[in-house]
């Protein structure tokens, strides 16, 4: 490491004998120096991913490694397609959020004519903090930077444009991955954009995918997941964004009711307002994971009855 | 539509055939021939482009069920909790051919258990309206229900197939003035409610033929699957006019005096049956706006289709999925639903033609509604002809009185060993004995309807019932009644002789032959079906 170090500055020594304009001229004393053009967290730039070239290649890095890698280690089962039979132009898709395999299992799971003109919300603060991170999420994922630690009007600005455009965008309107399997209250933007934009919401239930790479894990697991898309919703019209979320979360939340029961039994409990939350009890964290023990009672390792001395 | 161009549709019309007029395509089962009809006294009826379906289905749906026809309330208001719900649905026959997903009836069915749900309604049962057609399998069932209806109630026993045969599950529930039984789905009948999902793809469609067919078994049928009302039908498509429409209806009025209180819910679909664009787009088009890629297209087609094997055409033809769009949907009170269905049904399919013809011509296809996935044998291949195709007509026959009919069909002497056993035995051993319906009616009917193999295979196989091939053979007694000879184009000459028709190897053929009948220079009109029209002959 340190022989790097040394060899970087003797390289940076020999171009500096050249001096201006092989590097850069120091700003004049007494001078104030021009702000910074970094673009990094809310302000990367992500346009050049949406050019031919790359979407290009993301197309081929959807189909050529996305794809199967999802299938060999989601095994997943996609419901509800037909739902979207009837629905044309730009959509806002939101889904319940676990893992960070939820965006390539949700690119692969969404149809044409919107897969290959989608972009995916993702935390500005997180996935570009640095060039090469937003450079690696925007051609992979059609990332786009959304705040989520402050209010600013730059994202909400870009989403519209881009859903003016003809693209659709993927959010999460939880704000980041589940910490403990449940899923978290809706945040408003989604719903935000959706009003403002006038168009309609997917919402989509992802069941499965906190196995596979919970938070906090880095090497996936395989296992089975079941992706449910639910039927288009707009906003009525004197709803607003706070109230919408709420009817997008109860939506995701009876297609979770529908992807671990059947599609009936959801719907009755849906109209009696017994849906199982998507954020679970308001219990204590071990009895949450309890609970979610027994949700999914099917899936659980099996263990030795006794340990082997 | 036409040359792809998104036009207002153009209506059904009559081609005066001259010398300048291209050949026609026909249909011919898995395949197609190019004839040249006689010049100057031929004509050719097009059916209407597909009209524009709705913008908003599902909303059309919920709509109709929130505002009924009739005396009905509205289905929100029919719906309690702690009642009994039997929600019944066409079977495999409709549409033809099979739609893209999602089918009409998982959408109209989704929006009815929905309101159901909604009201806390608990004891739900689904069942398949085929009267004594075959069962449906599962992915047939997945495929009109959709899967999460199928899902939902098919593992624990509540979303089945009627069975017409089962003892216990069938009842009487009164006879009408003529005499006719009305036999009757138990589980329908002890509801408090029965909602009927219905596709309408042509007039005969719906109505109370819905319940008092569909629902039904044998003991009811016999009542109207019969000779005597066949020949009595002026044509069985046309309601008004139709002794089948008149018994259905005698036998509605029975169940609702029953009792039985029934939410009628009626669709119709346009003629987009080969869909505007890909490989069977042409098929829909007009022969002389056929673009080069279209006639490229149909020649590459054409010789594909003459080199390969019957099954493997079949296996290509039966993966065609229409992609019908639906144009109207109303629900309530059965006869007032029906009157609107029918007008709907007839804006898309209604042709005006003026006057008969000595010489009818028409081009079978490779599907009727009773070989959805199966073998177009030659009896369905008669049902076809001179049954659906013939009584496709309002007023008068297409075909004057001592006519000739002319079909275009391989007629293969073959069979689907599952699905249509009884039709083996009655090609064997019935119409190798006649092929007068009334004596084959009054001869073997009962002796195939009361097998006990072929009851054991219609209720636990997918076989039809023993006695389907009967009706089959009905269904065209009208027009066997009313013309003076049936030439068969293309067909294997021992089957079609065993029918009682005569076999042409080429339409000119056929035409010689229908000139010792009709006399020379006959004139001549083919009905270029599907998509599907019906003729308003004046």
């Amino acid at each position: 490491m340190g022989q790097v170090s040394l060899r970087v500055a003797k390289a940076r020594a020999m171009v500096g004998r050249f001096g201006f304009p092989w590097q850069a001229a120091p700003v004049p004393t007494g001078v104030a120096p021009a702000p910074s053009t970094r673009q990094l967290g809310a302000d990367y730039d992500t346009a050049w991913a949406r050019r031919y070239p790359a979407r290009l290649a993301r197309a081929a890095l959807l189909e050529g490694v996305m794809r199967p890698t999802m299938s060999a280690i989601a095994s997943p089962d996609r419901r509800g397609l037909d739902r979207l039979d009837d629905l044309n132009g730009p959509v806002v898709f939101v889904a319940n959020h676990h893992s960070h395999a939820d965006t390539p299992l949700l690119l692969t799971s969404i149809p044409e004519p919107w897969r290959y003109r989608v972009v995916v919300g993702a935390a500005a603060d997180y996935f570009f903090g640095n060039r090469f991170s937003g450079a690696v999420s925007a051609l992979a994922i059609g990332a786009v930077p959304i705040e989520r630690t402050r209010v600013g009007r730059r994202s909400a600005d870009m989403a519209r444009d881009l859903i003016d455009d003809g693209w659709s965008v993927l959010l999460y309107p939880e704000g980041g991955r589940s910490p403990d399997g449940w899923g978290q209250e809706f945040r408003g933007g989604a719903a935000f954009l959706a009003i403002r934009c006038g168009v309609p919401v997917v919402p989509i239930h992802l069941q499965g995918t906190g196995r596979i790479l919970r938070k906090g894990r880095t090497l996936p697991r395989p296992s089975r997941t079941t992706v449910t898309f639910g039927d288009p919703l707009r906003a009525d019209n004197d709803e607003n964004a706070r109230a919408f979320a709420g009817r997008l979360q109860a939506a995701v939340a009876a297609l979770g009711d529908e992807a671990t029961s059947d599609w009936w039994q959801a719907r009755r409990r849906a109209h009696a307002g017994t849906s199982p939350g998507l954020t679970g009890p308001d219990f204590g964290a071990w009895r949450r994971a309890w609970v979610l023990g027994d949700r999914n009672r099917g899936i659980r390792r099996k263990r030795p009855r006794w340990p082997e001395l | 539509m036409s040359n792809g161009r998104h036009l207002a549709p153009r209506p059904g019309f009559v081609l005066d055939v001259d010398r300048n007029s291209p050949p026609i395509v026909f249909h011919h089962g898995e395949g197609f021939r190019m004839e040249k009809l006689p010049a100057g006294r031929s004509r050719v009826i097009y059916p209407a482009e597909p009209l524009e379906g709705l913008a908003d289905p599902d909303g059309a749906i919920r709509h109709a069920l929130d505002n009924p026809i009739g005396d009905s309330e509205p289905l929100r208001a029919l719906l309690h909790a702690g009642m009994k719900l039997t929600v019944a649905f066409d079977d495999i026959s409709l549409p033809l051919p099979p739609m893209r997903r999602p089918d009409i009836r998982q959408r109209v069915i989704e929006a009815v258990l929905d309101l159901a749900a909604e009201a806390g309604v608990d004891d739900v049962h689904l069942i398949a309206a085929l009267a004594i057609h075959r069962r449906m399998t599962e992915d047939e069932l997945r495929h009109a229900v959709g899967d999460r209806v199928y899902d939902a109630f098919a593992p624990d026993g509540r979303l089945y197939n009627h069975d017409a045969e089962d003892p216990d599950g069938m009842v009487v529930l009164g006879e009408t003035p003529h005499g006719e039984d009305v036999q009757f789905s138990r589980r329908a009948a002890e509801s408090d409610l029965v909602v009927y999902v219905n596709i309408n793809l042509v007039a005969m469609d719906g109505g109370h033929k819905s319940t008092a067919t569909g629902l039904s078994g044998y003991t009811g049928l016999r009542h109207h699957h019969n000779v005597h009302t066949m020949q009595s039908s002026r044509s069985f498509m046309d309601q008004e006019s139709s002794a089948l429409h008149a018994s259905n209806w005698r036998m509605g009025k029975v169940i609702r005096d029953a009792g039985v209180k029934i939410f009628q819910i009626e669709t119709t679909v346009n003629n987009d049956t080969f869909g505007r664009e890909g490989p069977l787009a042409l098929l829909q088009k007009r022969e002389w706006e056929w673009s080069t890629r279209d006639r490229m297209q149909f020649l590459a087609m054409k010789a594909g289709l003459d080199v390969m094997p019957s099954s493997a055409k079949r296996k290509v033809f039966s993966s065609w999925q229409a992609p019908y769009a639906l144009t109207s949907v109303q629900a309530g009170e059965v006869e007032a639903v029906h009157e609107v269905t029918t007008a709907n049904v007839y804006r898309q399919h209604l042709v005006p033609v003026e006057g008969q013809t000595d010489v009818l011509t028409m081009g079978l296809p490779y599907i009727c509604p009773y070989n959805v996935n199966s073998i177009m044998n030659p009896i369905l291949v008669m049902c076809l002809g001179l049954g659906y195709f013939f009584n496709l007509y309002r007023g008068r026959p297409l075909v004057r009185e001592g006519g000739v009919l002319i079909m275009s069909h391989p007629t293969a002497w073959e069979f689907h060993p599952v699905h249509h056993p009884s039709y083996i035995d009655f090609f064997e051993q019935v119409l190798a004995d006649t092929t007068d319906p009334v004596e084959i009616e009054r001869k073997y009917e009962k002796q195939f309807a009361e097998d006990e193999w072929y009851i054991h295979l219609y209720r636990n196989s997918y076989a039809y019932h023993g006695v389907h091939p009967f009706y089959m053979w009905y269904w065209g007694s009208h027009a066997l009644q009313h013309l003076g000879r049936v030439v068969v184009v293309g067909g294997d000459p021992a089957a079609v002789r065993r029918m009682g028709f005569q076999p042409a190897s080429t339409l000119q053929d056929a035409l010689e032959m229908a000139s010792d009948v009709v006399g020379p220079q006959p004139t001549v009109t083919h009905i270029k079906n599907p998509p599907i029209l019906m003729a308003d002959v004046s």
